[in-house]
């Protein structure tokens, strides 16, 4: 761990297992504090599942172990005296489909605070309406915070995903292609808020869209597959680190030939 | 379709597939047997509603129709419209009074007297009657001394409407049914029955009325060995009680077990431990069995229910213990819990099933926002699953009100003049009341069953309307 604290992660030999399956191979990888590092790679490749060990959702899968050191600020994540709870509050999380809780618009931003023990509506009001105007949100929902939270658009469905994670004030957002579903101009959307959001938030994406990768972050780690034929002609898959480096040099300036082939379309 | 084919390239391989002709006649062949098919399935519900219909027919043929009635005084002068089962208490006593005055004096001895029967007659009325009601007009007149209008407001005040019915029917108007008739006969063949009537029967004394077995004084009378008087209260009260207290000990035991199943045992295993292992096949052990359970005939819950509530717990559920004295183990309370067992597995299922539909991303979300696993199940799970527990929940009732063999093993008694009080009271149910009516010989005991079939019918009607409803409030609330 650096000392400056510059560093929000740092990954040590980090394997993670289904069952007896290995998924992910020895991981090395330092994450930057208040920056935006994307995860890519073709399906597959375990960048997924990395970003879910860095808040411990893997935890929720039965079967799945992690192996190695999984460091936030110093501190292992997967320490027996760790409770995932406190890892979850601090590391939130954006998933790939929207999923705004069957709630009124304001109940999904108050449900965190909430789950804390924040009561007392004036508190709450202006957490509500903080959460929501930090992700962009506050504008076209001010008037109708009863609505149900379903009743948005996908758009604005996964901004409210986002205003209810950093309703919460956590340190990291962790985004699992957080615009996956959404067309070009939510998308847009999305990317222009994570720029403000990096301000005050460490951000972890991952994407399958190179140019996204491009777009928003500072760092990007390339993921890829390793395969090896058991006896009896059964493939063994799993994903390992291959690349990571400051965005600019990794898309122009590739150190290995299987990254460059990559961000030229060759296969993904 | 020829023009098709023509304009398939020359050098394409020899097809394998049929040709036109023989794909046109094996076409109108698969057609058929599917059309086949689509009839054979639609006869299926065609049967299901015929029976349904030919059940509710049934049902209805006996509930109304033609009967003779016989009787001494015609019961028009006793009580008005000669309605005796929907007579108020007052319109009773003073029929008693204005026809056996002085058995109406033989019923205050009998029923209300606090003094030995050999100085009854030299006692007054505040002596004999106690803490009883009566006028002050009559505290010191001795029972001989009362006025009419005297006897009539302590009769009436004192007694109960059943006693005074029966008194009535048996004593004074000698009501006696002496033919009945279904409803369709009554409708279609009317003309024969009156035929059948003036020849056979005195018009003095017998009379052929329409009578509907099922009126609202069907619903408020207590038993009775007459079928005219007899009614349900006692058994449509206890069956009430029954299921209230089933499904408030069913449902959250059910749905509890469904939480600990899904959501805590299924991550209780961690595969990667010979111990998780084990758990995993422990749960999947229970599961199999909760199944098997549902399929268990009732009348081994009953017996369960026998050695256990009303056996080995007597203590409790005779209510000793909250110091109720008179009754054992046959109680309210045992056949409550005994139907409990009985349709936990039901519950158990449902909501399983209901808890395993809820989408993952709204469990994922929940705990990504740092929720406890409990306030997960509770904020999010519970609520999107609520409507398909209810679901189970609803059948679970059904079973529970309709279900007749425990009663009969944990001890309904089929021959109950009280009405349940309370959890540690004797009852009887409806579906025990009907069986036992079905069993008597008499047509009019027949009739009355059926009158009480279409009351439990609509009970179940009911309950389940009440459900769905709230199923459906959930749900929207869910959607909006």
């Amino acid at each position: 761990m650096t000392e400056n604290g510059a560093h929000a992660f740092e990954l040590q030999g980090v394997n993670i297992y289904y069952g007896s399956k290995m998924a992910v191979n020895d991981v090395n990888l330092m994450i930057p504090r208040q920056k935006i590092t994307a995860f890519i790679g073709p399906s597959g490749c375990g960048k997924s599942t990395v970003l879910r060990s860095l808040n411990r959702m893997n935890d929720l899968i039965p079967g799945a172990r992690v192996q190695g050191g999984v460091f936030f600020g110093g501190q292992d994540l997967y320490a027996e005296n760790v409770d995932p709870v406190e890892v979850r509050r601090r590391i939130g999380m954006v998933f790939q489909k929207p999923n705004p809780f069957p709630k009124s618009i304001y109940d999904n931003v108050a449900y965190g605070p909430r789950l804390l023990g924040v009561r007392g509506k004036a508190v709450l009001d202006e957490i509500v309406e903080r959460s929501l105007k930090g992700a962009f949100l506050w504008d076209e929902v001010r008037g109708d915070l009863k609505k149900s939270g379903l009743a948005l658009s996908g758009g604005q469905q996964q901004r409210l995903c986002i205003a209810r994670t950093i309703a919460v004030e956590p340190e990291v957002i962790l985004m699992d292609e957080p615009a996956s579903a959404l067309d070009p101009i939510a998308t847009q959307a999305i990317e222009e808020l994570m720029k403000v959001l990096v301000q005050q938030f460490t951000i972890v994406i991952v994407t399958h869209n190179m140019q996204q990768a491009q777009r928003v972050s500072d760092y990007t780690a390339f993921y890829s597959i390793r395969k090896k034929e058991e006896q009896g002609g059964v493939e063994n898959r799993w994903g390992i680190l291959a690349e990571y480096a400051p965005t600019e040099r990794l898309f122009t300036n590739p150190a290995s030939e299987e990254t460059e082939r990559y961000i030229r379309g060759e296969f993904g | 379709m020829s023009d098709l084919l023509t304009s398939v390239p020359e050098d394409k391989p020899m097809s394998l597939m049929p040709d036109e002709v023989v794909f046109r006649r094996g076409l109108a062949g698969r057609h058929l047997r599917g059309r086949v098919w689509k009839i054979f399935f639609m006869m299926a519900i065609v049967l299901a509603l015929l029976s349904l219909v030919a059940l509710f027919l049934n049902v209805v043929n006996s509930a109304a129709g033609l009967i003779v009635v016989q009787y001494n005084i015609d019961p028009a002068e006793v009580v008005p419209n000669g309605d005796l089962a929907a007579a108020t208490a007052e319109q009773l006593a003073a029929g008693i009074v204005e026809y056996e005055p002085n058995r109406a004096l033989v019923l205050i001895r009998d029923n209300l007297s606090s003094v030995p029967v050999d100085q009854f007659s030299a006692s007054t009325m505040s002596q004999i009657l106690g803490t009883h009601l009566y006028p002050e007009s009559a505290a010191d007149k001795t029972p001989r001394d009362l006025e009419p209008e005297e006897r009539a407001a302590i009769l009436a005040q004192n007694l109960s409407v059943d006693v005074m019915k029966q008194f009535i029917s048996d004593d004074i108007i000698g009501l006696n049914v002496l033919e009945t008739h279904s409803l369709f006969e009554s409708i279609f063949d009317r003309a024969a029955i009156e035929e059948h009537f003036a020849a056979e029967f005195d018009p003095a004394t017998t009379r052929l009325e329409f009578r509907l077995w099922l009126r609202p004084s069907f619903l408020t009378s207590g038993q009775s060995s007459d079928p005219v008087l007899a009614g349900i209260r006692t058994a449509l009260i206890g069956t009430i009680w029954i299921v209230a207290i089933t499904v408030l000990v069913a449902f959250p035991i059910g749905v509890g077990a469904a939480i600990y199943l899904e959501e805590y045992a299924a991550a209780f295993g961690n595969i990667n431990t010979r111990f998780g292992r084990f758990m995993q096949w422990f749960n999947r052990f229970i599961e199999t069995n909760v199944r098997n359970l549902a399929g268990v005939p009732s009348i081994i819950y009953g017996l369960l229910g026998l050695a256990i509530f009303v056996r080995a717990a007597a203590e409790f559920t005779s209510g000793r213990f909250v110091g109720v004295t008179d009754s054992n183990g046959r109680t309210i309370i045992s056949a409550s819990l005994t139907m409990a067992l009985l349709i936990l597995p039901v519950i158990i299922i449902n909501a399983q099933e209901a808890i395993r539909a809820v989408q993952s991303s709204i469990r994922e979300a929940s705990y990504g926002l740092g929720a406890t696993k409990w306030q997960t199940i509770w904020n999010q799970v519970l609520p999107a699953a609520m409507p398909g527990i209810l679901t189970g929940t609803i059948l679970g009732m059904s079973r529970a009100i309709g279900e007749t063999a425990p009663l009969v093993i944990v001890g309904a008694s089929t021959a109950t003049f009280l009405d349940p009080n309370g959890p540690f009271s004797s009852f009887t149910a409806l579906p025990i009341q009907i069986y036992q009516w079905t069993a008597r010989p008499q047509a009019e005991f027949r009739a009355i069953a059926a009158a009480a079939i279409i009351v439990l019918l609509v009970l179940l009607l009911l309950l389940n309307a009440t459900a769905i409803l709230l199923r459906q409030y959930f749900r929207r609330k869910l959607q909006t």
